[in-house]
């Protein structure tokens, strides 16, 4: 899709903007004027026939930033490559979080695992590691608040979160940040939880949620017409990278999420303009259980 | 009850508990080994203030030992279940050397494969109930992870109990409330022959002051 160039006038202020791209600032967009309706024309992003050549045939993820809110992940391993980044989330007196270089890598082989996920279904994607897990199991809830604020903030294309809390009060925090994200356009992909509990952030709606299905396949993936949990993917079996240089066998929706993250990267570093919700109605459209038109 | 002292009704409610929920959860890891046809499995209790991890219950040929033992809640899988609330399942564990090591050093063996749950109870995450080394079928399946799941269920019940438990005994033998209950009860029960109808006026006086 091509950016349209389109002038629209706020508060009496000109200013130009590409509708289809994000705008630098949120726009005080509580009303719409009637001499505002052109200036905010947009291109249907979507070709009549979404299907899968369209969506990601031929596409490497190359130009898509994906960020691993993680364990870490070790530096070189034959299965992930080159980080673009890795950095450790602590919090400082306020709260906030503070971004340092990770000198540690993995702490215990979950993110490496995730992120050579990644690397194999989107081998050109940028993959940068935030660790806010691993060093033990105090305030383990606010570095993960802490981390996915630092992410958004960053603006990565896509955030993988094979995790969540269950503490409830985190659960505003991580909407907010999860409803930003989604209008800042970082698709969050969140695995679901493998028990029937309540946990955040991926029941939200402005994430994408993925639960495992028993298939080997990780281009097979299911949309759930009951969510919360939206989708479907290769968690069972997996052999995933770990520490060391060492691959093993592994079972969860923690390695499912990380499927659809590196599908969600071919899709943007063809289509690099649309929107959260635009990439889950691709995903939707593409999935195994939609009929090919 | 009518012979039965204040102490020894708050004791009863509470004392013998302890071993009862400690033996819930061993008979949990024993059905859980069981069915799933491995080779040992084990409950770990979080205690959130030592930031450390202590072996509840094993069900194991050789690991019994391992009751009490403690390490650091970062270490190794158990460490990250707790922490991410994210259930795992791990096959061809030893190609992890760290993992390996920490394990050895814990435990004496290292397993092949291991499936740990986090036990929850509502927000809380109490410890993990893990399972060492089922037989090696083809494939697992997401069948077996609602088993565990289900296992899990039921172990954070009875850790939650056993935990309520120790806190009452705990409180029974502070410095709080019931320990002051319970030191009167005690009192009262000791108390002679001579002063009995006293004593007797004074809990009839307490009954109708709460009552």
């Amino acid at each position: 899709m091509s950016p349209v160039s389109a002038a629209s006038s706020i508060d009496g202020v000109a200013s130009a903007a590409h509708a289809g791209e994000p705008p630098a600032a949120p726009r005080p967009a509580w009303s719409l004027r009637p001499a505002d309706t052109e200036g905010i024309a947009l291109e249907n992003p979507l070709p009549e026939r979404v299907d899968r050549e369209w969506a990601f045939h031929g596409a490497t993820g190359r130009g898509v930033r994906v960020c691993v809110l993680d364990s870490g992940v070790e530096p070189g391993h034959p299965l992930v490559g080159e980080l673009a980044g890795a950095v450790t989330i602590s919090l400082d007196e306020n709260e906030e979080p503070v971004a340092e270089e990770d000198t540690e890598g993995d702490l215990c082989g979950h993110g490496t695992a995730c992120a050579g996920i990644i690397r194999a279904l989107a081998p050109e994607a940028e993959i940068h590691s935030a660790r806010v897990l691993g060093a033990g199991f105090t305030g383990s809830g606010k570095v993960l608040v802490a981390g996915l604020k630092w992410a958004v903030r960053e603006g990565f294309d896509v955030v993988n979160m094979s995790l969540s809390t269950t503490k409830r009060h985190f659960g505003d925090i991580l909407r907010e940040i999860a409803d930003n994200a989604y209008f800042k356009r970082t698709v969050l992909v969140a695995a679901a939880h493998n028990m029937p509990v309540e946990s955040f952030p991926w029941r939200f709606s402005s994430v994408i949620s993925v639960g495992s299905h028993e298939e080997p396949d990780p281009f097979v993936y299911y949309a759930n017409p009951n969510p919360p949990v939206e989708f479907f993917a290769r968690g069972v079996d997996v052999d995933v990278a770990w520490l060391g240089g060492a691959t093993i066998r592994a079972t969860g929706n923690s390695f499912a999420a990380p499927c659809i993250s590196g599908i969600a990267a071919l899709v943007l570093s063809k289509h690099p303009l649309l929107t959260p919700f635009e990439l889950k109605t691709v995903l939707h459209l593409t999935s195994n259980n939609v009929p090919r038109g | 009850m009518a012979d039965e002292t204040l102490y020894a009704a708050v004791a009863a409610g509470v004392l013998p508990a302890e071993e009862k929920f400690a033996g819930l959860l061993r008979a949990i890891v024993e059905v859980a080994r069981a069915i799933f046809g491995a080779r040992a499995s084990s409950i770990l209790l979080l205690d959130g203030e030592a930031d450390e991890l202590v072996f509840a219950a094993v069900a194991s040929e050789e690991d019994q030992f391992l009751v009490g033992r403690r390490f650091p809640s970062s270490t190794g899988i158990a460490g990250w279940v707790a922490s991410s609330r994210t259930p795992l399942v791990l096959e061809d564990v030893q190609n992890d050397p760290r993992f390996a090591r920490d394990v050895a050093e814990g435990t004496g063996y290292v397993p092949k494969g291991l499936m740990a749950v986090p036990l929850l109870e509502e927000e809380q995450v109490l410890g993990v109930l893990q399972v060492l080394d089922r037989p090696e079928q083809a494939r697992f399946s997401l069948q077996e992870m609602e088993l565990l799941g289900l296992f899990a269920s039921q172990a954070a019940l009875a850790l939650s109990l056993l935990q309520s438990a120790r806190a009452a005994r705990a409180a029974l033998a502070g410095e709080g409330r019931a320990a002051a209950v319970a030191e009167l009860a005690a009192a009262l029960e000791a108390v002679d022959e001579e002063r009995r109808p006293a004593a007797d006026a004074l809990v009839a006086a307490l009954r109708d002051l709460f009552a």
